[in-house]
């Protein structure tokens, strides 16, 4: 059983207990325990069940490489799945629950997968799940997404904050053990700014588990030495707890810290995502062990030896009384000689290799531990927790030559650097023959954008094993020379293993599990293979081999290098799969940062936006803008509110916030010429004081954005574009400055903040204007398509008379700091005129009225002015203006365009938007050809019926003929095509 | 706008502004007095880009600082809008005040000396800061001005000191 012993734990505070609970189980643990420490302290042998076949598993290592022990940890909304127990840190009140089981953990009705794993091999539900078509739907997904996933989504929101950050270093070091210290040493001294990242909440790394000894010093004092000397560095910033994630290009790196994990509702945000620019990277994050293939190597109790020492020195976590050792290299005798020295019982070390005559092998028999080598295990005897192994020869089929009982199993098939960071980039990796490793190749580097590297690694990284390699790799990689001494024990090289025993049968190899997370054995690569899957990208797709939460930390190596053996042909043939960020999962609330809430996204306001607030708007998102769509009142439905406003602004007075309304100023010498280029129409012959409709185009021809120039005076103009181009415009406009007519001389400004405008729209319109008093707005002073400077009501106005309704219209734009003042003074002074604030159906349905376009309407970039009937605003003595040519293009000019016409219901229905006209026969997709297109459909409570505007093919040529439009229930509506004007065509009403 | 956390995030209220486009040379020397610097921020006078200066000046100075400008930049080619209105101004104070204005913006407050500027963005929105009276200031435009509000009160909440 496993249980804590009695002294020792450098990472425990015995004084502190924190209570938690595991599936409702209370149990006990220490201040300094992981959640794995505190089960195993407990004798949770048993912490979850496997994916596919619902076997039991156990927690297999010490660190964030953990592919079994996922938990749900948490509870309501603060619960969050798939938490892995090693990387945990236990604190009072923690609550997990295991994952992947039903009806509990220890009774599981999906194990029986496991006895019909037979037919479920690799590539299984490609096979099965393709034929017959129709069962996919119905049968299989429903079936495959109740038994899938990990852990459960959470449904409650998220109760916690988080944040995002910025940093820059000249040097970020990732990963807190002793090369990524000695590494942030040799930077710091040398003045450069450095940043150094430790996913653990300690220093040190596993240098004291693995009693190094450097410079005289023992692990401990020399890692309390290097941090005392970091802290004292004013160039050198120190954060625990955060995890590189990835490297991205020009040396931007993500990390993420774990401020309040274990710290729940302590008022500080629980993570925060680093976003790091720095212009060198020293990845020094160690390596990970390998586990061994042989029979039963995922029942609970076998574990990665290295991960053994973790527990029983960090924390004094033993995970059996009786530890049998497997190994294919001299690293894993420490476990076997720890083990020992803390009193517990070693059976047998099982060495694959023919001789074992290092240094720490000799130090095991001198203890009197039994060494076998070219020995192996042929099976793991045991269901939920190890009983015993039965060993065998490494050269031979798995014959069983002895059994022995144990609680557990320590297993070592070498180590691998870990290259991730090193790879995110591009960087190249070797393979190393000696330690039967990949590494990176130093002469690949990801390269910046000067073709130089922009990460080195540092340490067990770079592949160096011994303390006194990794002390001098960090040294170098740091440009220092200087390196302190290690004294090491010298080591025997690991030998290659892949398979144990080395010609295992296909009993055996179905029992060898490669992906624990994933459930994916040696049999089925090698079916993968056999089946042609001959690129590690495919058999990893093909598998599952390396996917999900821990993307093969333990796996890959050991997954290609089976491959290999099948296809026969060297693993660096084989390569690696691709390694992506993140390095280990990073919580989306993270990712998401600040953005949620009120912040998600910014919300554009206006001056007016809290009188809107006030006075039941309904909103209609513009961009990035929040407009009024209608202001209800009470029993009203929305169209109702519309209807009243349309008939009040065209009876007595309506108020629109029109603030949002883009307004750029282009002023210089040039100006007049510029505009020329950029509208259709003439700009440059505008007179001072008035106002012209434009229309721009892009170089293609098709209609961008509209709106009402004004001319200030001799050399500046003001552009009003649509709520939504004024950015667009505004940038559209610098592009042709800058970028092609540079030296014309022109300069814009984007002033659309800087005014509040309110459009004063109907027949009472003056009288309201005539009430705030300050100007002659007379026809005679103020005539239509003019403008004047003045005052209002006592406001600074500049006053158009400009009208996108029909109706006698003013549009006042006031300094944006006095923008609601002079909105209450309009709707204070327009109470007895009956004015009513509108909103943009109102707006909508008005301009319809009258037959204007709307862009994004009657435009989707695929229209001209022409189809738009709009030739009156294009210049026929410019020579050219941007479109110009593009417009003259055959299919452009052609007479068979779809153009805009009026469209009249028969029976006086509303036509629905985006309707389609149904003309005879199929075009060559088999679909219905068609005629044309519904773009803007109204109830006009003017008229009495419904109005719409549409593009017909030669519409404007087919007055008077009836068309029909597609019903979303099927029919068909009649419709006769008239003018697209239905209000006032002859304008009396907007110039009085 | 009032927000105190581990640092004060307060509006700073009205501040006037004028955008000052024209090209380097004697004319807008005499004009500015010391013209700054790439990135710079010389007196009231901050750069913007190439050809475009920010003009601090009390609110009610807006328009004799444009009639002033438009004065000594007489015959030259030139644009001087006053902006004032379509900003927010923020000022961020307190001992820690970088550590607020570093969660939302891609700057280096480490190195941000003095006299310098940053054009960048807050959140999801334009935003340019310097150093402002023993803190930062801060502005953006008006129509996200509660946006930005948000953003730094998030951010200077008790217990998320950096």
């Amino acid at each position: 059983m496993s249980t804590r012993l009695s002294c020792g734990g450098r990472l425990i505070d015995r004084r502190a207990p924190r209570d938690f609970s595991f599936n409702g189980k209370k149990m006990r643990g220490f201040l300094g325990d992981t959640l794995a420490s505190a089960l195993l302290a407990n004798d949770q042998m048993l912490v979850g069940r496997s994916f596919k076949y619902h076997r039991p598993r156990g927690i297999v290592a010490a660190g964030p490489e953990e592919p079994n022990a996922l938990v749900g940890l948490g509870v309501g909304s603060r619960f969050e799945p798939n938490q892995r127990v090693t990387t945990t840190e236990l604190f009072q009140g923690l609550t997990a629950t295991s994952q992947n089981h039903w009806p509990s953990l220890e009774y599981d009705v999906g194990v029986v997968n496991n006895y019909a794993a037979r037919f479920l091999p690799g590539g299984f539900y490609y096979k099965t799940f393709i034929h017959p078509r129709f069962a996919w739907k119905h049968v299989f997904e429903p079936i495959i997404r109740r038994s899938a996933g990990l852990g459960k989504a959470p449904i409650d929101r998220d109760a916690d904050r988080y944040e995002q950050a910025y940093d820059f270093a000249d040097v970020l070091v990732i990963g807190g053990g002793v090369a990524g210290l000695q590494a942030a040493l040799v930077a710091g001294r040398s003045g450069a700014r450095v940043l150094v990242l430790e996913q653990t909440a300690h220093w040190g790394g596993r240098a004291p588990v693995d009693e190094a000894e450097i410079g005289g010093l023992t692990a401990d004092e020399w890692i309390r030495n290097a941090v005392e000397a970091l802290e004292g560095m004013q160039n050198v910033t120190l954060r625990l707890r955060t995890m590189g994630a990835g490297v991205y290009d020009h040396g931007y790196v993500l990390a993420e810290e774990r401020i309040a994990d274990h710290t729940p509702a302590d008022g500080r945000p629980r993570k925060r995502l680093w976003r790091i620019r720095a212009a060198k990277v020293i990845a020094a994050q160690g390596a990970i062990e390998r586990p061994l293939s042989f029979a039963g190597n995922d029942v609970p109790g076998v574990m990665l030896a290295g991960s053994v020492r973790d527990f029983v020195v960090n924390h004094a976590v033993a995970p059996g009384d009786r530890t049998v050792v497997v190994t294919n290299n001299d690293d894993a005798y420490r476990t076997a000689i720890l083990l020992v020295e803390a009193g517990l019982s070693v059976p047998v070390v099982l060495d694959a290799r023919a001789a074992a005559d290092g240094e720490l092998p000799r130090r095991a028999r001198a203890m009197g531990i039994r060494v076998e080598t070219g020995r192996g295990i042929a099976s793991v005897k045991g269901g939920k927790r190890v009983t015993g192994v039965a060993v065998c020869a490494q050269a031979g089929q798995g014959a069983v030559l002895e059994t022995i009982a144990c609680d557990s199993v320590a297993m070592s098939g070498g180590w691998s650097p870990i290259v991730h960071l090193w790879s995110h980039c591009g960087g190249k990796l070797i393979w190393d023959e000696v330690n039967a490793h990949f590494r990176p190749d130093p002469d690949r580097p990801p390269t910046g954008q000067d073709g130089q590297g922009i990460v080195v690694t540092a340490g067990s990284a770079s592949g160096a094993l011994t303390t006194d390699a990794v002390l001098r790799d960090a040294t170098n990689a740091a440009g220092g020379t200087d390196a302190p001494e290690a004294a090491v024990p010298q080591e025997a090289p690991v030998a290659a293993i892949w398979v144990m025993p080395q010609g295992a049968g296909p009993e055996l190899r179905a029992k060898m599990w490669l992906d624990y997370q994933n459930d994916v054995k040696v049999s089925d690569v090698q079916l993968a293979a056999r089946e042609g899957y001959t690129s590690v990208e495919h058999t990893k797709r093909y598998t599952t081999l390396g996917m999900a939460t821990d993307q093969g930390k333990l796996s890959n190596i050991n997954g290609l290098a089976v491959l290999s053996q099948a296809l026969s042909i060297d693993i660096p043939q084989v390569g690696t799969t691709t390694f992506r960020p993140p390095y280990t999962p990073v919580t989306l609330g993270a990712l998401a940062g600040e953005a949620r809430d009120d912040i998600f996204q910014p919300l554009r306001r206006t001056p007016m936006h809290e009188w809107h607030e006030a006075h039941d708007v309904e909103w209609e998102p513009v961009g990035l803008w929040r407009r009024p769509y209608c202001y209800r009142r009470p029993g009203e439905t929305s169209h109702q509110a519309v209807m009243r406003e349309v008939s009040n602004t065209r009876t007595n007075v309506g108020l629109l916030d029109a603030s949002t309304l883009g307004k750029i100023i282009v002023k210089g010498p040039d100006a007049g010429k510029f505009l020329d280029m950029l509208y259709t129409g003439m700009m440059s012959t505008l007179p001072v004081g008035k106002c012209r409709y434009g229309l721009m185009c892009n170089e293609q021809g098709f209609l961008s954005d509209d709106g009402v120039v004004a001319r200030i005076d001799e050399e500046t103009w003001l552009c009003h574009t649509t709520s939504g181009g004024a950015d667009r415009i505004h940038a559209w406009m610098e592009d042709w400055l800058q970028c092609e007519w540079w030296d014309w001389q022109v300069f814009t400004a984007n002033v659309t903040e800087q005014y509040a405008q309110v459009a004063v729209v109907g027949p009472n319109a003056r009288k309201l204007l005539e009430k705030l008093g300050g100007m002659d707005v007379s026809k005679e002073t103020l005539p239509f398509m003019q403008w004047q400077d003045g005052t209002l009501g006592g406001f600074r106005a500049r006053v158009y008379r400009i009208s996108f309704s029909g109706e006698l219209s003013y549009e006042i734009a006031v300094p944006a700091n006095e923008g609601r003042a002079f909105w209450d003074a309009c709707v204070a002074v327009g109470a007895e005129l009956g004015a009513m604030p509108y909103g943009t159906e109102c707006l909508h349905v008005m301009r319809a009225e009258k037959g204007f376009i709307m862009i994004g309407d009657e435009t989707d970039g695929t229209v001209i002015p022409q189809d738009l009937n709009l030739g009156w605003a294009i210049s026929k003595k410019k020579a050219d203006y941007l479109g110009k040519r593009g417009q003259e293009r055959a299919f452009l000019a052609s007479p068979d365009r779809w153009k805009l016409v009026g469209l009249e219901t028969l029976d006086g229905s509303v036509l629905e938007d985006g309707a389609y006209a149904p003309a005879e026969g199929l075009n060559a997709n088999g679909q219905r050809n068609t005629q044309g297109r519904v773009t803007s459909t109204y109830f006009s409570p003017t008229l009495g019926r419904g109005i719409a505007m549409g593009l017909v093919l030669r519409g404007p040529d087919r007055m008077g003929e009836v068309v029909e439009f597609t019903k979303l229930d099927g029919s068909l509506a009649k419709a006769k095509i008239v003018d697209q004007v239905f209000y006032d065509k002859e304008g009396a009403k907007q110039d009085v | 706008m009032l927000f105190e956390g581990f640092a004060k995030v307060a509006d700073a209220g009205p501040v006037g502004m004028v955008t000052l486009r024209a090209k380097p040379g004697a004319a807008l020397d005499a004009a500015l007095g010391t013209v700054p610097g790439h990135r710079q921020i010389a007196g009231n006078v901050a750069w913007m880009s190439p050809d475009e200066y920010l003009i601090f000046v009390p609110y009610a100075d807006v328009a004799a600082k444009i009639t002033e400008l438009d004065t000594a930049l007489a015959g030259a080619h030139h644009l001087a809008v006053d902006v004032s209105d379509s900003r927010a101004v923020f000022d961020i104070t307190g001992p820690k005040a970088a550590d607020v204005l570093s969660k939302l913006m891609p700057v280096d407050f480490r190195t941000l000396r003095e006299g310098e500027i940053r054009r960048s963005r807050a959140g999801q929105v334009a935003a340019a800061v310097w150093r402002h009276e023993g803190g930062y200031r801060l502005f953006c435009f008006r129509s996200v001005a509660r946006y930005v509000f948000g953003l730094l009160s998030h951010s200077a909440q008790p217990g998320s000191e950096i």
